[in-house]
């Protein structure tokens, strides 16, 4: 019966309902279906009540009385803008960066040295291992002191914290497409690597690439550790810190913060989309 | 022919005046992977405009010889010459040569034009004039009317026309066609095969055309070379090839052939009692031990209850029916007319006569051979 089984998915995926003959369907198990259920609950409380907790403190005064003031205060509290512009200059520098660094990496690998998979597999996993305090304390002591002076020595760091994220995403999407052959076949017409990269490669790894913005741009904007031990105050250092002076607008800060990082990931990928749709409508215009 | 069918091929004949054949040399090549030589000291001449299939088992190294010559491979040893130049130090991109692939290798992001006019693009043609190229080149395959399609909304066999189209609009020195049509069912591969040799006779291009399938290299081409462990076994025309091959190996895989156990006698052999002369004796040496190797074509039986052979399998192929008759251990094909064939039951005893003029003869094989129809 396992021929059976990409059919009853397409039949599921255009909402009809699967028919196997020559079969006695199987009964549904409601106790199966029961215990799913209880697990996704518990998941959902497990995620939305923090939330739900947060949300709540950041509309109430200290009475504990609904209450607009904290997220009112936010753009005028010291430090805010400069935390928030900086936490934003830092994952464009880092996204640009990683996949500067890791889109042609990926692809050579893929490419020419097949058998380094495994071997880039385990190191990128490294970053998650090791300790962020550990990597930041031999990041300073290593790096120049013009480097160190500057906040863009947090985004070389975080190149390397990406890593696991986005190696994998864009191994995914290079396994999903014959890259060989669309490479032999460009270079075939006259295509150089660098015209490959961007007319071939890049355009078929969009899903890749924007998973792997998308991850990056999160981490960057929630990173703490690495930025306040190179005494940075990025956005999620200022959230720290202002809390000890009021807790309503650093928690108001934090859930803005979180909220404003879906939204640019909404952006991001409509923007994509829309890009998509306007590519194909112009290359059928011709 | 109708209107449509004209068209393609006088787009072909008013092309045909930019391509220019290119002579193609490979000398010597060398090609090792671990303990594999891929080529093993291959060379082939081949001449402007001709079209040569490279034909052979897996693994002989046909494509790895396609591939250096398309500059996706670096040599051990040897060079390749196009037009008297030498391209050990040209690159991929730089050595003009269309290529076909044998998995569709259209780039998904682009549209059919688009896919047609990337390489106008990577040579710097203005927009408006690798569009106009890339739909004349559309045109000249049929497929003007898909120009705005994707490759994920074509057929496997419109997919490999606009590769083709992709190759022809650069304008290639040499087409290059790796198994192009393996992927492709009967139908479009007989009408496709059709197509690029139509082109490829009216755009007098160069073309090495790689496949495992026989019929498909004999059919097409004007040359075939028959590879074997990295080597040139034989280059000639289908029906030299086919008549005179020069090694047992050329007369085994080209065509269909049964071994028989035969005596030797000066030049010549006794097959089922027939004395033949043989055919190619000096290309095979002096042999003791020999087998005659038989086409099908070459045999004659007859209904005889006292014949020493009796039919053990049939297959019918269309206007003949090709039967295996069993002769003591030997089991030998042979083409009947099918209205006659159709007249002789299995297990119907005949008698064999050999009705060529000569016969082939190669080393005696030990094993045991057995075959079916």
């Amino acid at each position: 019966m396992a021929s059976l089984i990409p059919e009853v998915a397409y039949e599921e995926m255009l909402g009809g309902v699967p028919e196997v003959q020559g079969e006695p369907q199987r009964p549904r198990r409601p106790r199966l279906r029961l215990w799913r259920g209880i697990v996704l609950l518990l998941a959902g409380v497990y995620f939305l009540i923090p939330l739900y907790a947060g949300l709540r403190f950041s509309f109430q005064n200290d009475a504990g009385q609904f209450s607009l003031y904290a997220v009112k205060a936010i753009p005028s509290q010291t430090g805010f803008s400069a935390a928030f512009f900086l936490s934003l200059r830092l994952a464009a520098v880092t996204t640009v960066l990683t996949i500067v660094l890791m889109v042609p990496t990926a692809t050579y690998v893929h490419l020419k040295l097949p058998k380094l998979r495994r071997v880039l597999d385990f190191v990128t996993i490294l970053p998650i291992v090791i300790p962020p305090i550990v990597l930041i304390l031999g990041v300073l002591h290593a790096a120049p002191l013009w480097l160190r002076s500057s906040p863009y020595l947090l985004s070389l760091v975080y190149v390397i914290l990406a890593l696991p994220f986005v190696y994998r995403s864009l191994d995914a999407g290079l396994s999903a497409i014959d890259l060989k052959t669309l490479v032999e076949a460009s270079r075939s017409l006259g295509g150089k690597w660098i015209s490959t990269l961007w007319h071939v490669i890049l355009p078929n790894l969009r899903a890749a690439t924007l998973s792997a913005t998308v991850l990056t741009i999160a981490l960057v904007l929630g990173e703490f550790t690495m930025a306040s031990l190179d005494l940075w105050t990025t956005l999620p250092v200022w959230i720290y810190q202002f809390s000890q002076l009021d807790a309503h607008i650093a928690t108001a800060v934090s859930m803005l913060s979180l909220l404003g990082t879906w939204v640019l990931l909404t952006v991001i990928i409509s923007v994509d989309r829309s890009q998509s749709r306007r590519t194909r409508r112009r290359t059928e215009a011709l | 022919m109708n209107k449509e069918q004209n068209g393609p091929l006088m787009r072909a004949a008013s092309l045909g005046s930019h391509y220019q054949g290119a002579q193609v040399n490979l000398d010597r090549l060398v090609r090792v992977f671990g303990q594999t030589r891929a080529l093993d000291g291959f060379s082939i001449s081949i001449e402007p405009g001709e079209f040569v299939a490279l034909l052979g088992p897996s693994g002989c190294g046909k494509t790895t010889a396609l591939r250096v010559l398309a500059g996706f491979e670096r040599l051990d040893g040897g060079r390749v010459f196009v037009d008297g130049q030498d391209l050990a130090r040209v690159n991929a991109q730089s050595r003009d040569m269309g290529m076909v692939f044998q998995s569709y290798s259209l780039f998904p992001n682009m549209n059919a034009l688009n896919n047609v006019a990337y390489g106008l693009r990577m040579r710097g043609q203005r927009s408006q004039v690798r569009k106009k190229k890339a739909a004349e080149v559309l045109g000249l395959v049929g497929l003007a009317d898909q120009a705005t399609k994707y490759p994920h909304q074509m057929s496997g066999g419109q997919q490999q026309r606009i590769a083709l189209a992709r190759a022809l609009a650069i304008e290639p020195r040499v087409l290059l066609l790796d198994e192009p049509l393996s992927a492709l069912d009967a139908k479009v591969r007989a009408d496709l095969r059709d197509q690029i040799r139509s082109l490829q006779q009216r755009l007098s291009i160069t073309t090495v055309f790689v496949t495992h399938d026989q019929e498909e290299a004999l059919s097409m081409a004007d040359r075939v070379c028959v590879m074997s462990k990295g080597r040139n076994e034989q280059t000639a025309t289908p029906a030299v090839l086919y008549a005179r091959p020069a090694t047992p190996f050329v007369a085994e895989f080209v065509g269909v052939s049964s071994r028989v156990p035969v005596e030797t006698d000066s030049n010549q052999v006794v097959v089922f009692g027939q004395t033949c002369p043989v055919r190619g004796v000096d290309a095979f040496g002096v042999m003791d031990s020999v087998d005659a190797l038989l086409r099908p074509e070459d045999i004659a039986i007859e209904v005889d209850a006292a014949g020493k052979g009796f039919v053990t399998h049939r297959s019918f192929l269309g206007a003949t029916t090709r039967l295996v008759v069993q002769v003591g251990e030997i089991p030998v094909r042979v083409d009947v007319r099918s209205e006659t064939a159709a007249d002789i039951e299995l297990g119907t005893h005949v008698s064999v006569n050999v009705i060529s003029r000569d016969v082939l003869v190669a080393p005696r094989l030990r094993a045991k051979v057995s075959v079916s129809a």
